[in-house]
């Protein structure tokens, strides 16, 4: 069904940001009447690349073409008129104007400068009927579902004679109704001869509706493949950059037993806990002295899973027993005082103060626990500080020097100290070990074991899996916003099977469809 | 997840239609305080109640008009009460030093919208919040008020006097002043703007949301300072009104008015967000505020300052409608 020549060609290209590549090297080539899809983590460059072809940023080297003429676009409007449109993730529409004014404001058909009516809403129901939607278009865009609006912006971008469609992330907030719904117009689209570029999340998404894939990593180019010729396994290793063989070698721990470890009433359980549009409701147990780690790709959930427990978001639905008795999560304030404490993913936005000493930042979360109004006694604090200094190995071990000049490993250490100075008894680590050197890894690694053998539970959240399979007693897998397995950590779980049950899920999904 | 699986989209829920509800509660609050009156003095029935309503606020409604441009945006003019003054206190000025009326019209209705359009580009090109660019504007306007004059200056201009004597009636001797007029017809070229033109729809789309709009490709710096500008010559306009009204331009007139005005705008239905609401409704909006004083005049025995406490309660009232009708449609 593709055309033999390609309407988009980036050849070459690369893109720096003071401080980092985003893009280097890369190709990429887009067909008349074909869906493309563009993987990669977060952070690969796949928004850098599109921003690239829109004209959002200027390219550093490299070359692009459109039906063979080379093209610079200076923006997303000269972009649009020259036939490439973007539909993004969240929809850039205004849900206070009508469908129809949606689809033509900025170009309605006019006659001596007053907007024709009659003529934008007869357009706009012609238009939206060959994407096969039978839409009030008088009744405001707000009033209709987000996926309606999705196909809304997307009828806007094909009414202006676009040859490319670029959907970034469409279906992040759809259900898989709505997914359906919109990937029917897709290989509507697609027949009609436009060249689609989808980007997504959601490996599901991609064998279903895409012709070929590129694969970028760490803003370099992977490769280009047909979507036949490569297996989902093969696309999660390409994304991750590891070959299984390397993931293999394990280092043994010895860890206590689960089934030992899972007698009597769990320390946190929670049933059908969820939210709309971050996290399927998901069940989990949690006893005291129990590691359980969360693997799956960046974007799959685990974050989200991890504010739930905190409190940080709100759950929609779903039932929490904290020591058998029910209980809520609602307010990261409950769950402190529940026990729970989080060390975030996101330490400098979200976790240490730069500007304090270590000493005011370890005792933050204690402080706050008392209530502002009880100061603790200076002596006090340094006696806790000092001795979480030592605990960790917190370098330099000077209570009184700014966080900030401290190194990323350090950072991470401050902020462990200031939750279990509270002594959490469950304790959520997003990321610990993202972006700190080989020894501080090694030395959070013990402390998480250190803790779990005296009796506290961790919720451990990381990206690579020989961590999470050294630490964890029990791994709960995440994929596409869902909870797919939970596997324990015995002798049959090695870093492969995590792999394929993030590559090819479970069947709970073909239940849910 | 089939290519078979055809679902007719449908709108989630029903909706009552959205925009339309803050007008209806007003248009429904006009009729009940009008209903009120007509039960309690046989006199308010007179057709010449309502005429007097539009006389007396007429100036007010132009002024309000050119604000709903602005909270469409999502924007505030707090400078329109001193640039009414203003454009008032430049009127007499110059009438008392002997210009030629016309000169003077086409001069106080300058002043403005300059002031307007500079307003306009300073919140668009320095980014700053509208809040304190009118606040700096109102100071401004003020200031030239008793800097052209610290007392009133009465205005007797053949022209004006004309203007503010003029009545236009029925065989029964009901009348409205020309300024009644100037301000109906502003009225409808402002509802024709706004509904027929790409200049009122970006208004609205702005006041939405403007990222989307910016996006879109609408012209986001372009509104933002017609808005401000438009506002500014309504207030010219408003002045020009009161000048006709009052014969006089005084230093200290129409203190306060903006805030009256974004009363009105706000009870006629205008979200202060921006994005939605009309300028019939801003009419409404006048007319209650005009009532409530009528009402309370026709009491005789309350105090002027109940219209002030009645209009925060309604205000409040209303923004509480707006929230609520935001919540529903999340």
């Amino acid at each position: 069904m593709t055309d033999s020549r390609p309407v988009l060609t980036m050849t070459g290209i690369s893109k720096s940001f003071p401080g980092v590549r985003a893009l280097h090297d890369v190709n990429f080539r887009l067909f008349p009447g074909e869906v493309h899809a563009l993987m990669g983590e977060n952070g690969a460059g796949k928004s850098t690349l599109i921003k690239v072809l829109t004209g959002v940023y200027d390219t550093d080297e490299g070359a692009i073409t459109l039906h063979g003429e080379p093209v610079s676009f200076t923006g997303p409007m000269q972009a649009t008129a020259a036939g490439v449109s973007t539909v993004y993730q969240e929809v850039n529409l205004c849900t206070n104007l009508s469908v129809a004014e949606n689809i033509f404001i900025g170009r309605e058909p006019r006659l001596l400068g007053a907007v024709r009516w009659g003529e934008v809403r007869r357009r706009a129901r012609a238009l939206l009927a060959r994407l096969d939607l039978d839409l009030d278009v008088s009744a405001p865009l707000g009033s209709y579902s987000l996926a309606i609006q999705q196909m809304v912006a997307i009828a806007r971008a094909i009414d202006i004679q676009a040859r490319v469609l670029i959907l970034d992330e469409p279906t992040s907030s759809l259900d898989a109704g709505e997914v359906a719904q919109l990937f029917r117009i897709m290989r509507q689209l697609r027949d009609e001869g436009i060249a689609i570029l989808f980007v997504t999340h959601f490996l599901d998404q991609v064998y279903e509706i895409a012709d070929r894939i590129t694969v970028l990593r760490n803003g370099g180019l992977v490769g280009e493949y047909p979507t036949a010729e490569l297996p989902q396994l093969s696309l999660v290793e390409k994304m991750i950059g590891k070959e299984l063989d390397v993931l293999e070698g394990i280092e043994e721990h010895s860890r206590r037993d689960l089934a030992e470890l899972e007698e009597g009433t769990p320390l946190v359980a929670v049933s059908n806990l969820g939210r709309a549009g971050a996290v399927a409701p998901f069940s989990l147990t949690i006893h005291a002295g129990e590691v359980v780690g969360l693997a799956g790709l960046l974007g799959s959930g685990r974050t989200e899973v991890a504010r739930l427990f905190f409190g940080a978001d709100r759950a929609d639905g779903g039932q929490v027993a904290i020591d058998g008795t029910s209980s809520s999560l609602r307010t990261p304030a409950q769950a402190i005082d529940q026990g729970v404490g989080f060390c975030s993913e996101n330490r400098r936005a979200e976790g240490i103060v730069p500007e304090l000493s270590v000493r005011e930042n370890i005792i933050l979360a204690m402080q706050a626990a008392r209530g502002w109004l009880r100061p603790i006694p200076r002596r006090r604090q340094d006696e806790l500080v000092d001795k979480y200094v030592k605990a960790l190995n917190i370098r330099p071990a000077d209570p009184e020097v700014p966080v900030r000049n401290l190194s990323g490993g350090n950072q991470q250490k401050v902020l462990l100290a200031r939750w279990l100075i509270t002594e959490p008894r469950l304790l959520i680590l997003d990321e610990p070990t993202r972006g700190i050197d080989i020894g501080a890894k090694t030395e959070i690694q013990r402390l998480v074991t250190q803790l779990s053998d005296g009796g506290m539970a961790v919720l451990f959240i990381s990206a690579e899996l020989e961590e999470v399979l050294r630490l964890s007693h029990k791994v709960a897998v995440m994929r596409d916003r869902q909870m797919v397995a939970q596997l324990a950590n015995d002798e049959g779980l090695d870093a492969e099977r995590i792999m394929q049950t993030i590559a090819s899920g479970s069947h709970r999904e073909e239940v849910d469809r | 997840m089939t290519t078979g699986s055809l679902t007719v989209p449908r709108r989630t829920r029903f909706r009552l239609p959205r925009r339309q509800v803050p007008v209806l509660a007003t248009l429904a609050l006009l009729l009940v305080m009008y209903g009120i009156g007509v039960s309690q003095y046989t006199a308010f029935s007179n057709v010449q109640v309502i005429f007097n309503v539009f006389i007396d606020n007429g100036f007010l409604l132009v002024v309000a008009v050119g604000m709903t441009f602005v909270i469409l945006t999502g924007g505030i003019d707090l400078s329109v009460g001193s640039v009414v003054a203003m454009t008032a206190m430049v009127s007499a000025d110059l009438l008392q030093k002997g210009l030629p009326a016309a000169l003077v019209l086409v001069i106080a209705l300058l002043i403005g919208p300059t002031l307007g359009l500079l307003m306009g580009c300073a919140i668009h090109f320095f980014d700053i919040q509208p809040f304190i660019v009118t606040l700096a504007g109102m100071f401004f306007a003020r200031g030239m008020c008793t800097f052209i004059s610290g007392s009133s200056i009465p205005i007797t201009d053949g022209f004006w006097t004309r203007m503010s004597q003029e009545r236009i009636g029925d065989p029964r001797g009901n009348f409205v002043s020309i300024s009644v007029l100037i301000a109906f017809a502003v009225v409808l070229v402002a509802a024709y703007v706004l509904a027929y033109t790409r200049l009122g729809r970006n208004v609205y789309a702005i006041g939405g949301n403007p990222q989307s709009a910016l996006l879109m490709g609408l012209p986001l710096g372009r509104t933002r300072i017609a808005v401000y500008t438009i506002s500014g010559l309504c207030s010219a306009i408003g002045g020009i009104l009161l000048s006709f009204y009052t014969l006089s331009g005084a230093p200290l007139i129409a203190v306060g008015m903006e805030l009256d005005v974004i009363a009105a705008v706000v009870i006629g239905g205008t979200v202060l967000t921006g994005g939605s609401g009309y300028v019939f409704g801003t009419v409404l909006g006048v007319l209650v505020l005009g009532v409530i004083q009528t009402l309370i005049t026709f009491d005789g025995s309350l105090n002027s300052w109940w219209t002030k406490i009645v209009i925060g309660g309604l205000l409040f009232a209303f923004i509480l409608l707006q929230r609520l009708i935001g919540i529903r449609y999340k």
